[in-house]
């Protein structure tokens, strides 16, 4: 018998394959793309929120030595690329024609022979604008004198864009109707950014020649970006092959398709050269998908100590164009998630949209499509009505929680939870934390002037989208895919649908493999992001990635397996429903030592088949989801306030995540501290907003701040493990369950500082003004 | 195509001012002749071909483009390229010898103290000079020196991790 190599599969912290590139600074960023007669691009955005354009005079920046071509919107009109149509089914300006729409619209490009000249020849555009009154809000949008802002649409009359209702809203009235009290809260989720630390970008390289463009793309979603780019360019989809190389963070930002992207590819055509466009941060956050932006209202109804309906009303501020990332038949994404952890029999969500002047392209920063918002409503609700009742805010959620008996569970707004434990993970928390202690200690402060806060969130997320029935993107279904090809010496190659950014799919998938098929996780190269060369997917976001992809990867394994137990069976000379499996390894019931390795397998799939068995050892599955997933846990958060400055300090973050079965418990810890320290710097800092003339504040990392290492509290970490039922690995994914619901967490134990004084709210992010001027209104500044 | 002149204007022949850089890359002197006003992230980047050096903000906020010059951290997206003359420069690539990576690369690797990857190479090489004035910082010690460096990944606690764990290595190692 061969010595059998190491199978470290589920559970096993196996350090990360890609590291190797990348502690070299050998990875492959988009950036880092440079092809022969590669030609550059700059982008020309608009300096105001709202303008008519009369004139572009490109004649100087034309005639600029270096400058290869000028691109405006007259010309992309030529070829009917001045529009494109969103991901919410909404069209959006490639180049604006007509008016800009906020400030950082892309109006012109330069071609240059480098990125200096584009740059010199962006100055020599000369563009005639009238401006027009800038609309920064949708209270004001929505006004019945406002000026329409897509005056281009036909029908288009006000700055409305959708109303979209879930729930039950006459149960929901009664409900309210028959309420002890009603406890709300009025709330901004404010516009923030995912800010990857590497911008969007591409190289576009058309061959004259074949007619084949080849898009080096930071993509997220590789391959339903093909199909968008067949789409909107007329290009034949075969003719088509995107690129997403090593991708520096995405957090959502890499979902939609941008201009720039559309403008390279179509100067790469008409110029036969490749064309690189590379954005500068600048461009990122005053121009591509920002996050959030929500006007909040919630109402609780209580009877008691529980909650017998919700009601919410939502305002979302979508932009000049409705460019939400989000599932189709969905105008607000899953905000219907909103009623959270808790068992809350009636509720009704209104949801309307609006378009302003800024920036379009509402993407879920770190989450799944609205999840964050929907989160942070009802954590801060529950958090307001345990007060409101006199009830501790830990006692007070457990007395409402969805009980581990009730699942699977349908919400009031028709979502089926697939498992949980809330109780359980929330103990957890305030085990750890020494909740009670904390709590005495608190009230000792108090008593001597210091203000210390408690704050809990106990989110239950839903992600992995599809099932492909209900969740498509224009049309695609959510499936994702797996392609497993086991070579000859055991060795082998796993493509993928999805995309990476940093989650660490070429070790996690790895893993799967080994788990189900003995092969160990270095024998396994995990490939992505080349739309010629894997299969269909819709792509890495909404924390979908192991939710489908790593669910294809699992049932192709096993197929493999079972097409492995035939060959041993044929080798060992035995019935196949006599051979046993052990990791790595089919042996004959009863006859340890007569068996076979993978290893030994995988050869005899090439060279020692039964009679006509086709031969080889590969397959492809694609894994449409027959539920969503439903990751949850509990935050806990401990701050204490400076009275002098309204500044806050975390003293002590506890989480305890439970996203079903870890398969890299390493890696999802990775993820968890992430997402932890992103959701504080939304709390805390993050904020892209505007002025009255719509000038984006937020424009570059001066202005837009994000958490340093000496900011960011540490963090300690906990699990529980309830399995999701359907999924083949029992995993729900992690990606983002710590940005959607440690916001909550954050503020309530700012408020909880403040409570015995009144203090009901704070509008994020808490700055040490805002967190002042509470401290003064409540007589306890210093 | 209307705004489209694909051919060279005449002007295109006059040459712009250049200055010539004689500087030593990760031990190897390098040399090119470069407009004063290219960056020097640039310079690594597009003359040089070391890609590993990134650009994340174009404002010294990110850090992303740090090396090293003569041993002091500096944000390569704001130093010109004649100001690295006649001086020393040390990027990601330079960090890994015949003997193996470079111990801060190899913690890095252990502690999980990356994801993405594209901070990384200038949150090392700012790690580095700190351990070379202070061979045992402290945590907070730690997060002090990189708190110019952004990770939007990690949450930071691992890269902590990994830069004590690489001090130690180093300490050992002497």
């Amino acid at each position: 018998m061969a010595t059998q190599p190491e199978i470290r599969g589920i559970g096993h912290s196996v350090e990360r394959k890609e590291d190797a590139r990348l502690i070299r600074g050998k990875g492959n960023f988009v950036d880092d793309v440079k092809l022969p007669g590669m030609l550059h691009l700059e982008v020309l955005r608009s300096p105001f929120a709202h303008a008519r354009i009369r004139s572009i005079d490109t004649s100087a920046a034309a005639a600029l030595p270096g400058v290869v071509a000028v691109v405006t919107g007259e010309l992309m009109a030529e070829h009917g690329l001045a529009w494109m149509p969103t991901l919410s089914g909404d069209t959006q300006a490639v180049l604006a024609t007509d008016k800009v729409r906020f400030q950082g619209q892309e109006v012109a490009a330069v071609v240059a022979e480098d990125p200096y000249t584009a740059k010199d020849a962006l100055e020599l555009i000369a563009v005639d604008y009238e401006p027009l009154p800038a609309l920064t809000s949708p209270q004001a949008a929505l006004a019945s004198d406002a000026p329409v802002i897509r005056d281009d649409k036909e029908g288009q009359d006000s700055n409305h864009i959708y109303h979209w209702e879930s729930g039950d809203r006459e149960a929901t009235e009664r409900a309210f109707g028959d309420a002890d009290r009603v406890v709300s809260l009025d709330t901004h989720y404010p516009r923030c950014h995912p800010a990857p630390l590497e911008c969007c970008g591409c190289v576009a390289d058309v061959n004259p020649a074949t007619g084949k463009a080849t898009i080096y793309m930071t993509s997220q979603a590789p391959h339903a970006h093909r199909t968008l780019f067949a789409m909107v360019a007329g290009l034949p989809e075969h003719q088509i092959r995107i690129i997403s190389p090593d991708i520096g963070g995405g957090f959502g930002n890499k979902v939609p398709i941008y201009p720039g992207y559309v403008v390279a590819t179509a100067a790469s055509l008409l110029l036969g050269k490749p064309v690189k466009w590379a954005e500068d941060r600048s461009g990122n956050l005053i121009s591509t998908g920002f996050a959030r932006d929500y006007h909040m209202h919630g109402e609780l109804a209580l009877k008691g100590d529980r909650m017998v309906a919700l009601r919410v009303k939502m305002q979302s501020d979508n932009g000049a164009f409705f460019a939400d990332a989000q599932p189709s038949k969905l105008r607000a994404g899953l905000f219907g998630i909103v009623t959270g952890s808790y068992d809350i029999p009636a509720a009704h969500v209104e949801a309307d949209g609006a378009y302003t002047n800024k920036a379009p392209g509402g993407v879920a920063y770190r989450c799944s499509f609205r999840v964050t918002e929907a989160s942070y409503l009802i954590e801060r609700l529950v958090q307001t009505a345990a007060y409101e009742v006199g009830v501790d805010p830990a006692e007070f959620r457990l007395r409402n929680f969805i009980a581990p008996e009730q699942f699977p569970y349908r919400s009031a707004t028709g979502f089926d939870y697939d498992s949980g434990d809330y109780a359980a993970a929330m103990q957890l928390a305030l085990d750890k934390l020494g909740y009670e202690d904390l709590r005495r200690e608190q009230a000792e402060a108090r008593e001597q002037g210091r203000l210390l806060g408690i704050g809990l969130a106990s989110f239950t997320e839903v992600v992995g989208a599809g099932k492909g029935k209900d969740y498509d993107i224009v049309g695609l279904r959510m499936f994702d895919s797996a392609e497993l090809r086991v070579h000859p010496t055991g060795k082998a190659v796993l493509k993928l649908g999805v995309r990476h950014q940093g989650q660490g799919h070429e070790t996690t998938f790895a893993q799967i493999v080994a788990e189900e098929l003995g092969i160990p996780p270095e024998d396994v190269d995990v490939q992505e992001g080349d739309t010629d060369h894997t299969p269909y997917g819709l792509g890495t976001y909404a924390s979908r990635s192991t939710p489908t992809a790593g669910a294809a990867t699992a049932v192709i394994s096993r197929k493999l397996r079972d097409k492995a137990r035939e060959l041993a069976a044929h080798k060992l000379e035995a019935a196949p429903e006599d051979l046993e499996w052990e990791p790595g390894r089919f042996f004959v019931k009863g006859s340890p030592d007569r068996g076979a390795t993978i290893q030994e397998l995988s050869l005899a799939a090439y060279s020692d088949l039964p009679d006509g068995m086709e031969p080889g050892l590969e397959g492809v599955h694609y894994y449409d989801p027959p539920n969503m997933t439903y990751p949850f846990g509990t935050y806990a958060v401990v701050v204490e306030l400076d009275r002098g400055t309204g500044a806050w300090k975390v003293l002590r973050v506890v989480a305890v995540d439970d996203c079903g079965v870890r398969i890299n418990p390493m890696i999802v810890e990775g993820q968890i501290m992430g997402g932890l320290t992103e959701g504080y710097g939304i709390a805390a800092m993050e904020l892209i907003t505007f002025d009255e003339e719509g000038n984006c504040i937020g424009s570059n990392f001066m202005d837009y701040l994000l958490p340093t290492s000496w900011e960011t509290p540490k963090f300690e970490l906990d699990q529980t493990v309830t399995p999701s039922p359907h999924h083949p690995l029992g995993a729900k994914g992690v990606g983002e369950s710590a940005t959607v619901g440690s916001p909550a967490a954050y503020v309530n134990a700012v408020i909880d500082a403040l409570a015995h004084a009144g203090v009901r709210n704070i509008e994020m992010p808490l700055t040490s003004d805002k967190v002042w001027a509470a401290l003064a209104e409540a007589g306890l500044a210093e | 195509m209307a705004h489209v002149d694909t051919t060279a204007p005449e002007a295109a022949q006059t040459s712009p001012i250049t200055r010539r850089v004689d500087v030593t890359v990760n031990g190897e002197p390098r040399s090119a002749e470069v407009e004063p006003r290219m960056l020097l992230a640039h310079f690594l980047r597009e003359t040089l071909g070391l890609t590993g050096t990134h650009i994340g903000c174009d404002t010294t906020s990110c850090g992303a483009c740090t090396v090293l010059l003569d041993g002091t951290p500096a944000k390569s997206c704001t130093v010109f390229a004649v100001q690295a003359n006649g001086r020393e420069v040390r990027t990601v690539e330079g960090l890994e010898t015949s003997d193996g990576l470079h111990p801060m690369q190899a913690a890095f690797h252990q502690e999980h103290g990356l994801q993405c990857g594209f901070c990384t190479p200038g949150m090392m090489l700012t790690a580095i000079a700190l351990l070379e004035e202070n061979p045992e910082p402290s945590d907070d010690e730690i997060r002090w020196a990189l708190s110019g460096n952004v990770c939007r990944c990690t949450g930071y606690q691992n890269i902590v991790n990994a830069v004590r764990s690489a001090a130690a290595a180093m300490r050992e190692g002497e």
